[in-house]
């Protein structure tokens, strides 16, 4: 056990990545009007579906775990869902169209974790918690200042990732459907909160299960029409791509400016790895399956998916640069008669979307589209629910209900906490518009790795953990990782204007997640109350639970 | 669970048999998936280069596709792995465990 730890320690250092959001000014398009017929569909099929579930959605445990009936396949296919969204599709490809193998490295990333996840997280989890991770981190610590500290956590890991879904939601959809950015937000807003309060974490689940089905379907199609363009020959496209980079060296073939330093490095990626395993909307999808042995299906399956897709990515960023660059049809001849170069139309984000039109017209174009719209809804209404989950059970159940508060009114604080996040979501979407967010989803990354996961991890595994370490340790993990990241290069340089960082590297948790678990350990060790002495001894129980099951929660009678 | 519980069940050979065996197994595992990833960060960090030769002598393909490509593969193997043995072996010895529990 203490190995465990000890090598957590060791590598304990977590980093931050920013993912490619949609930056920049936007030029609105004209409308798409198969975009917006395909949309439609997505949209009259997923409220077909939030029907169906709002008639199951009965009691708190519906509400927030659907039941505990979903197989470990379906789950996988959720998880994949969550993690593959429009900026993972869409920012991926486009680096890779950039600069080639540096995409590859960022998928790797964020690949990594799950395995981790697997070996370390995912049963202790499935077996200790119910609806939240905080079930699982307060388990024998006090219930009040772990889930307050816990909740803060993850309403600031899922508020910062809405402000950046909602942004480049906004600015997507007025570049692809030629709506305005505030009705598209809007629009964002209103389905994501109709999805939630209504059909809860059963129609959060299938909307994600269809859109990740209709993203891999659509991905495969294009990085197929790719490869049957060379034959299926990798050398070949690699080759042309080489050429149309117009470039004697290999360049795209290569690491390039990704990572600059080992330390940036490191950081980056054992932010990937811990940031992955804290976010709170992943977690919770742990509890929607029945047993362990699903738990463990889910994330084998998820890592199949999502490591086929970021393939696929890498296929598809080639294939743009192939069949998208250069191409005058693609390029931004305003902005190229300026500044020369070949400026691709909306921005380096958009190959993925120039490509599915070069290899399937108008038709496809309009469905990658759509698709693209349909990954956004998916991943902000899993979001909203997990945020919602820790203000009705974790605030409001347990802190201000001591753990009295009825399933019914339980569930109607949930609805409402939805209702108003959906609102804060369309606000800031709306408020941030213009704003530089290139550090928002680092940011959440950053909370994430170093204050929800050194906290989950070691009540899990770590019996010397007092809820006095969990406390102080946790929130001088996050305070340290919101600090770190306002006085680095991005918000300190490029946003406040300074002319030096004070904090010279962009992904901060390699200093934050250690300080974190340092911080832990130590107010831990040092204290010697009865109350610790008593929590302690609770370790026991709780660990052959966490091995065994025995005691867990199950899945619910319907 | 009351104390004697959590004590016979720790008494169990079969709860000590799983608790030492699945530790290692995971352990191991994640000592593999970290080796090989903080290997293709380290040396993207110090070596960049390495990664950037061609793996034939006139052809663009660099040797760093393919490892990439191996890692994807790779990290999905464990989990495969790990699950299988997790779903027949492992959870063998839990259900013993459960069922040894109700009758204590």
């Amino acid at each position: 056990m203490m190995n465990r730890i000890f090598l957590f320690l060791i590598l304990g250092t977590v980093g931050v990545f920013a993912a490619g959001a949609i930056e920049g000014e936007i030029q609105k398009q004209d409308l798409n009007i198969s975009a917006i017929v395909m949309f439609l569909l997505f949209v009259g099929g997923t409220l077909g579906i939030t029907y169906w579930a709002a008639k199951r959605t009965k009691s708190a445990k519906d509400f927030y775990t659907a039941g505990g009936g979903i197989t470990g396949f379906q789950n996988g296919m959720a998880i994949a869902g969550d993690y593959m969204s429009a900026a993972s599709f869409l920012g991926i490809s486009g680096l890779v169209y950039l600069k080639g193998y540096d995409g590859l490295i960022y998928s790797i990333g964020f690949l990594v974790g799950w395995p981790i996840i697997l070996f370390m997280i995912a049963e202790p989890l499935r077996n200790l918690g119910k609806y939240t991770f905080a079930d699982v981190a307060s388990y024998r610590l006090r219930q009040t200042p772990i889930r307050t500290l816990a909740a803060a956590g993850s309403i600031a890991t899922v508020i910062l990732y809405l402000i950046a879904q909602m942004v480049g939601a906004g600015k997507l959809i007025q570049l692809l459907f030629g709506l305005e950015y505030e009705i598209a937000v809007v629009l964002v807003g209103v389905l994501m909160i109709l999805y939630v309060t209504f059909g809860g974490m059963l129609a959060t689940t299938w909307v994600q299960i269809i859109k990740a089905f209709l993203l891999l379907s659509g991905a495969t199609f294009m990085a197929f029409a790719v490869m049957a363009h060379f034959n299926f020959d990798f050398g070949s496209l690699f080759a042309k791509a080489v050429e149309m980079k117009n470039t004697e060296s290999l360049d795209i073939m290569s690491p390039g400016g990704l990572v600059s330093d080992p330390i940036s490095a490191i950081s980056l990626a054992v932010a990937l790895m811990f940031g992955t395993a804290g976010l709170p909307h992943i977690l919770m999808r742990f509890f929607t399956v029945s047993d362990a042995k699903e738990a463990r299906k889910s994330v084998f399956y998820a890592t199949g998916f999502i490591g086929y897709f970021y393939i696929l990515t890498f296929i598809i960023g080639f294939g743009a640069i192939v069949m998208v660059f250069q191409n005058p049809e693609y390029l931004d001849l305003a902005k190229q008669a300026v500044s020369g170069g070949d400026p691709i139309l909306g921005g380096k984000n958009m190959a993925a979307i120039h490509l599915s039109h070069a290899v399937g017209g108008d038709f496809f174009l309009g469905f990658i589209s759509a698709v693209a719209f349909a990954t956004i809804l998916a991943v902000v209404s899993g979001l909203t629910l997990a945020g919602a989950s820790a203000i009705s059970h974790d605030l409001y159940a347990s802190v201000i209900k001591k753990g009295k508060a009825d399933s019914q009114s339980e569930m109607k604080v949930s609805k409402i906490a939805t209702v108003a996040l959906g609102v804060v979501a369309i606000f800031m979407g709306i408020a941030f518009e213009q704003q530089n967010i290139a550090f928002v989803v680092g940011l959440a990354f950053a909370i994430a790795a170093s204050a929800n996961f050194p906290i989950l991890f070691l009540s899990m595994y770590w019996s010397k953990l007092t809820t006095r370490g969990a406390v102080i340790g946790g929130s001088i993990g996050l305070a340290t990782a919101v600090l770190l990241v306002i006085l680095g290069p991005i918000v300190w340089v490029q946003i406040l204007g300074n002319a030096e960082a004070i904090f010279p590297y962009k992904y901060p948790a390699l200093f934050s997640v250690t300080v974190s678990f340092a911080s832990i350990w130590f107010f831990s060790i040092t204290d010697k109350s009865h109350d610790a002495q008593a929590e302690i001894e609770a370790f026991e129980a709780q660990y052959v639970r966490s091995q065994t099951g025995i005691g867990a929660e199950g899945a619910s009678e319907h | 669970m009351n104390k004697e519980l959590v004590d016979k069940i720790k008494a169990n050979p079969d709860y000590q048999e799983l608790v030492s065996k699945r530790s290692s197994f995971a352990i191991k595992l994640s000592i593999a998936m970290l080796v090989v990833y903080f290997s293709f960060i380290l040396t993207i960090a110090f070596n960049p280069s390495a990664l950037g030769t061609p793996m034939f002598d006139d052809s663009v393909t660099t040797i760093g596709i393919p490892v990439g490509i191996a890692i994807i593969i790779f990290a999905f193997t464990l989990t495969g792995i790990y699950t299988a043995r997790a779903n027949s072996e492992f959870d063998d010895l839990t259900n013993k465990i459960k069922q040894a529990a109700k009758d204590y």
